[in-house]
């Protein structure tokens, strides 16, 4: 079956988010208790129960102001960080491309979390045992809430007013995509991108941009991690193999986990 | 709206201004977005950077209370294009359509803000003969086609606006010149007979002393452009709750019954009076002056109310209805002044929340203690349900009843609801509601009949026009009924009318809103169709539900065609004369279906033209002046009148000056939450994302007080503190209004003391006084300061 994909258009998105309500509609996902940290974006962060959120960045652009929005959620890697260290395979490729997740497959090991090049998947862990099961869009795939398998659309693609999100078979995405950003550029929007085509050998999730990707925050050149690599290349066949190579993993996940302590602090301090 | 939702996609330059779109109606912007993919270009014109600005080709930021300065200056520039470039517009639509060539009274004079025949002791233009057309000895208004004699509209246009230059309006309303330009070049070449330029407004248009005329404003605009009756085309005001337009067409507002009939006031003694009244003359045989019909409208809705207690012989029942005292104000201002007072003892607050969505916040909760009881119905308790308890409040001095009655939700009733493009759409009910939750009508329905009881038991005064209503609907009513009753009824045969010119003046029809006539008739509910196939080349979808009146999508369509019926632009057609067979083809034509293009198209005026130079029906003016807010940190540099001379000012002790209140305030609402709050403030996944009250302020004015993005603030105005988290951010410019650099703060509205969060309620702060014509609330401009809680 042909591969699909969401296309996200930052040309067309007013922000509305009713993407991040409908997801967590769709999903039973539970509204988190926020306060105004002085700009319109909320929740702060992704998180267990927040698996899509817009993210609103202030600019200034010839003397006036410039707003954009960009949505972050799953990118659906085809060469996905998540898959390669799962050590249980709740996290797979469907056949039709996207990254599906099965919470009753996940031990709660947090690789998938710090691994990611995108930092998307999130998990409720404790930072010492470093359990706590990750969650992150699944594309409406998940087990019981399929919407995929049943002939619909993604709940956040359904409820966008403005035509922003879109999905389809992604070769006619990655056609129609290059078209707008054609259609950009002869408007006189030179760094007009489109993200996702190739990046990480294709993801399930484009991006239509008026400018670089790096003006919306997305990496230029995403990369799988190389100790991912490694984990799930070498590491991690001996891991099963050898019981006695839990030590070893202990001690990874100990390192891991202060990683990830780290970076969250630093993203915390970077927020204020 | 003249046109509707989806012809928004026809237009060719759409202007939003007073209305942030994408955020308040954001499947407004399926159409914006498809038009723009198409080439069009999007201006919005708007105090603050909004989410419509960051998709818009041109943002224009504007002090907010001074769009007619703005559109004053679009108005010269047009005009003075117009006599340079006349290839560039449309002079036949121009000539024929409008009363730009139109004389007017000798008479009818303007200086230094007030037009001729004000009356300052009344504050009001008390004689407005001079505002009136020359007439030739037949009655019909002498023209010049020429547009030369210094008489003519087009001429005192010229003069009126000739004061609003480049240099004076960016002075007055702090919008760069550059942008000015850019905005007037972009929009006025919507005037072209083969482009489209549409203007879609909200609430910051209207919510200002000069409201009325700001909408005046686009009316001008839109005339001279011809882009009134064109598809991608017309003046479209986006209504901010989804059947707030069905509302109005059935009486929302005191000055009107169902089908904007004027209310009867003790001017009109007698339905004699009254008729004559509501029936326009003219002289004019290019005049169709369709509102000659009205009092076919009129006895048939009395009809519809009294039955067969209407009857020839006693005026239709005309005096059991309730008359108001002429000349008075029934507002929402005036109402709660007389709760104030005591006049005003009990009340049924329905599906409103005053308490958080009232101006003068503190006032209005106050005016509430006066109430001997208060019935609210709504889904959840309000603040004003529970005004009695709220912060600072004493229980033990209020002395109100308060009743609660749980209503049903949207999904939990059936009915019609109508859209801001006048389209009703029949809806069912999805699942029952939750409790002793019951829908409206069932409501009503019960309250009428109890009361009625009393009435019948006990007496009252004029009892008869409540025991005589005709008032069958059962314990359970049904919606269908109601729908039915409203279309009409021809009363010989007991079948429904197919539309409103099957109405009679003489008893034998009966119809509840003649707007809605052919909504619902022996063919079946038109409302409750879905045909989602066009038969249109411009996206009209004729038979999806049903749309008022006699389901034309666009209305004065009659004014899209030249004088042979042939549309002014063949890419989009909207109707088309056929003069062989003596029909039109296309959407509904406006009127007279057998009467060619010879007709003037402006219909429901009985000179049959678009209107210019506003004759005879505004409360303030024939043009639309700029005047300054109530309160404003700036004096009026367009004339020494400062304040809308026809404005009633309420309260002149709360009026905030800009020694202790330096900066702009003003007012709305954002996406992720509704009106007052309680339909979004109690929804976790929506209350997460907007959480708490806020204030948007500038990076400048932020830095100048030290504030940072998440400090908490207080903004204070004359009449009310808040407390608010500061959202610093660039997209509030400064301006610079005459010569002095302006700050605006902006409040959502949406937060008040109930439901899962609260805040302060940001229309403690708005003033009381409003619009000269309307009296809608000045909630987008008035004075604050602001200081680090």
């Amino acid at each position: 079956m042909a591969e699909k994909a969401i296309l996200f258009d930052a040309t067309r998105c007013i922000a509305c988010r009713a993407c991040q309500v409908a997801c967590k509609q769709w999903n039973g996902l539970s509204g988190e208790s926020t306060r105004n940290l002085g700009t319109y974006e909320n929740p702060p962060d992704l998180s267990a129960q927040t698996w899509v959120k817009m993210r609103f960045v202030e600019s200034t652009e010839g003397g006036a102001p410039a707003w954009t929005f960009v949505r972050q959620a799953c990118m659906h890697c085809t060469d996905a960080a998540c898959v390669r260290v799962c050590p249980t395979k709740a996290l797979a490729h469907h056949e039709l491309g996207m990254v599906t997740y099965d919470p009753s497959e996940c031990s709660g090991c947090g690789y998938c979390v710090d691994f990611c090049p995108f930092h998307t998947p999130r998990a409720g862990r404790n930072l010492v045992s470093g359990m706590g099961k990750m969650a992150k869009c699944t594309m409406c795939t998940s087990p019981g809430l399929d919407r995929i398998g049943a002939g619909y659309q993604p709940a956040c693609v359904k409820t966008c007013p403005t035509g922003a999100l879109s999905f389809a078979d992604r070769a006619d995405l990655v056609a129609e995509g290059t078209a707008r950003v054609q259609a950009l550029r002869a408007q006189g929007r030179a760094n007009a991108s489109l993200y996702g085509e190739n990046e990480l050998d294709g993801l399930h999730v484009l991006y239509v941009l008026n400018d670089s990707p790096e003006a919306f925050g997305l990496p230029a050149n995403p990369r799988v991690p190389a100790t991912a690599m490694a984990w799930k290349g070498a590491l991690q066949p001996v891991g099963w193999a050898l019981g006695g190579l839990a030590i070893v993993g202990l001690a990874l996940n100990f390192v891991i986990a202060r990683r990830a302590k780290f970076s969250q602090e630093a993203a915390a301090k970077r927020r204020k | 709206m003249t046109n509707h939702w989806t012809d928004i996609g026809n237009a060719d330059v759409i202007l939003i201004m007073g209305s942030n779109a994408a955020e308040n109606h954001p499947i407004s912007f399926h159409w914006v977005t498809k038009a723009m993919e198409k080439g069009a270009t999007l201006i919005h014109v708007d105090p603050r950077f909004t989410r419509t600005s960051a998709r818009a080709n041109i943002w224009a930021p504007i002090r907010s209370g001074t769009d007619i300065a703005f559109l004053g200056g679009m108005i010269k520039y047009i005009v003075e294009d117009i006599e340079k470039n006349p290839q560039n517009y449309n002079m036949e639509y121009l000539r024929e359509y409008t009363n730009a060539g139109w004389l007017i009274d000798a008479k009818y004079g303007f200086n230094d803000g007030l037009f001729s025949g004000y009356d300052a002791a009344s504050r009001s233009y008390k004689d407005k003969t001079s505002w009136q057309y020359q007439k030739d000895a037949k009655g019909i208004p002498v023209q010049d086609k020429t547009f030369s004699d210094p008489s003519c509209v087009f001429q005192l246009l010229k003069r009126h606006y000739a004061r609003y230059d480049m240099n004076t309006v960016s002075r007055v309303t702090g919008t760069p010149q550059a942008s000015l330009l850019k905005v007037y070049q972009a929009f006025a070449a919507s005037g072209r007979p083969d482009r489209a330029g549409t203007i879609l407004y909200a609430m910051g248009t209207t919510q200002h002393t000069v409201g009325s005329q700001n909408v005046r404003a686009y009316s001008v605009i839109q005339l001279l452009l011809a882009n009134i009756g064109i598809a991608g085309g017309g003046i479209n005001a986006l209504r901010g709750e989804s059947n707030v337009q069905g509302a109005t067409d059935h009486a929302l507002l005191y000055q009107y019954i169902p089908g904007y009939l004027p209310t009867p006031s003790t001017a009109q003694p007698t339905l004699a009076k009254y008729l004559e009244a509501i029936t326009p003359k003219t002289s004019d045989p290019r005049s169709g002056n369709w509102k000659q019909h009205q009092p076919k409208y009129m006895v048939s809705m009395l009809k519809a109310w009294y039955g067969s207690a209407a009857t020839k012989d006693n005026e239709f029942a005309y005096q059991l209805i309730p008359k108001v005292q002429a000349g008075a104000n029934y507002s929402f201002i005036a109402l709660f002044e007389a709760m104030e007072k005591g006049t005003i003892k009990g009340a049924l607050v329905w599906g409103q929340n005053p308490a958080v969505g009232g101006p003068n916040g503190n006032a209005e909760r106050k005016a509430l203690e006066k109430l001997d009881w208060l019935v609210d119905v709504d889904l959840w308790e309000t603040e004003t349900a529970a005004f009695w308890k709220r912060p600072g409040a004493d229980p033990k001095t209020i002395d109100t009843e308060v009743f609660l009655l749980p209503a049903a939700a949207s999904y939990e009733k059936e009915g019609s609801v109508t859209n801001s493009g006048r389209l009703a759409q029949w809806r069912y009910k999805a699942i029952e509601p939750p409790g002793e939750a019951e829908d409206d009508l069932w409501i009503v329905s019960h309250l009428m009949d109890t009361v009625r009881a009393l009435y019948a038991g006990e007496g009252g005064p004029n009892a008869a026009a409540v025991t005589k209503v005709t008032w069958d609907y059962g314990g359970v009513p049904d919606p269908s009924k109601v729908a039915k009753e409203i279309n009409g009824y021809d009363l010989a045969t007991g079948k429904l009318v197919a539309n409103f010119l099957s109405l009679k003046d003489d008893g034998s029809t009966s119809c509840g809103n003649w707007l809605f006539s052919g909504s619902h008739t022996e063919s079946g509910n038109m409302m409750a169709r879905r045909d989602p196939k066009d038969n249109s080349t411009i996206g009209l979808y004729s038979n999806w539900a049903w749309c008022w009146p006699v389901n034309r999508r666009i209305i004065y369509n009659r004014a899209s065609v030249d004088l042979n019926g042939n549309p002014f632009d063949p890419k989009r057609p909207v109707v088309k004369w056929d003069a062989a067979n003596k029909k039109w083809t296309g959407d509904v034509i406006d009127g007279f279906g057998t009467t060619g293009p010879t007709l003037y198209p402006f219909i429901m005026l009985a000179d049959g033209v678009g209107h210019l130079f506003g004759v005879g029906g505004m409360a303030d003016g024939p043009f639309p002046e700029h005047y300054e807010p109530w309160e404003t940190p700036a004096r009026n540099l367009l004339s020494s009148t400062q304040l809308n001379p026809a404005a009633k000012v309420w309260r002149p002790q709360e009026q905030g000056t800009p020694d202790k209140y330096p900066y702009v305030g003003t007012t709305y609402r954002v996406t992720e939450h509704w009106q007052a709050g309680a339909m979004t403030r109690n929804l976790p996944w929506l209350a997460e994302l907007m959480p708490e009250m806020f204030v948007e302020i500038g990076e400048e004015l932020a830095s100048a007080k030290g504030i940072r993005s998440g400090d908490r603030v207080v903004v204070e105005s004359a009449r009310g503190q808040v407390s608010a988290v500061a959202v610093v951010t660039k997209r509030l410019m400064p301006l610079t209004v005459d010569g002095r650099v302006t700050y605006t703060v902006g409040l959502p509205w949406h937060y008040g003391y109930m439901g899962l969060i609260k805040g302060d309620s940001a229309n403690l702060l708005t003033p009381y006084i409003g619009d000269a014509n309307t009296t809608i609330p000045e909630y987008k401009a008035f004075l604050v300061n602001v200081r680090r809680a």
